[in-house]
């Protein structure tokens, strides 16, 4: 039976290592734990905070969707996935991918698979807010995301 | 039909969300985005860059070529930037 992945869309921190415990306690199966955590960068300095907007029940949708391809894909034993939103200053938590399996190539793939999707297909926008004061802007999408997503397809 | 707005196009519309009536001419989701257009300046304006705008109904993404069907709710959006 597939597993059933765990998505979170919350304000509130998350703690990596309590989500990578809960796939691998009590079980003996898991030879593979990738974890991804993205924070928010100061981008030299500039920025105060990124705001991350998000359209509530299709980003728990989105991930949901994105999450269970990647468990029809690879032959994982575990796949949590949990998007903050609301105003994060540098150097705090925004994402964690935290994939298990038998293997490490599934687990890797899986993490990157999931990391590449979410920025093109979750429905969340950043903006920044300036140390200057100056107008807060969103961040545009970059073409790159957009490749790096093509190459699962 | 329930209309809603994110990021740059909601603050361009002026609004997050609204409900419409939709003209029975309204088949497609292009159909849509030329009668929003058609509302006011600021909705002309959220729209002005079309290509730039995505689309999801009932919180699927869809292309604009989508037929609206019995959809309840259509969002626009710019491109996402999460993660």
């Amino acid at each position: 039976m597939p597993v059933a992945p765990r998505i979170s869309v919350q304000t509130q921190d998350f703690n990596a290592q309590a989500e990578a415990d809960l796939l691998t306690n009590g079980r003996k199966d898991v030879g593979a734990l990738v974890s991804f955590t993205g924070l928010c960068r100061d981008e030299a300095g500039t920025l105060t905070a990124l705001e991350l907007e998000h359209y509530p029940g299709m980003a728990e949708a989105e991930l949901t969707r994105i999450a269970e391809e990647a468990i029809g894909r690879w032959p994982l034993t575990g796949l949590t996935v949990i998007h903050r939103f609301g105003k994060i200053p540098p150097g705090d938590n925004i994402v964690l991918v935290v994939a298990a399996s038998s293997h490490r190539r599934a687990a890797f793939e899986a993490a990157d698979f999931l990391m590449d999707y979410l920025k093109t297909r979750a429905p969340f926008w950043k903006k920044e807010h300036l140390v200057s004061g100056g107008a807060s802007s969103w961040v545009e999408a970059r073409a790159v995301d957009d490749e790096d997503a093509a190459r699962w397809t | 039909m329930n209309i809603r707005y994110f990021a740059w196009v909601r603050e361009r519309v002026g609004i997050e969300e609204e409900t419409i009536e939709l003209p029975g001419t309204v088949k497609t989701v292009s159909d849509l985005i030329a009668h929003l257009k058609s509302l006011d300046e600021y909705h002309a304006s959220a729209f002005e860059e079309e290509d730039a705008i995505r689309v999801a109904l009932d919180q699927v993404h869809v292309e604009t070529d989508a037929e609206i069907g019995d959809a309840r709710e259509a969002a626009f959006f710019p491109p996402m930037t999460g993660g």
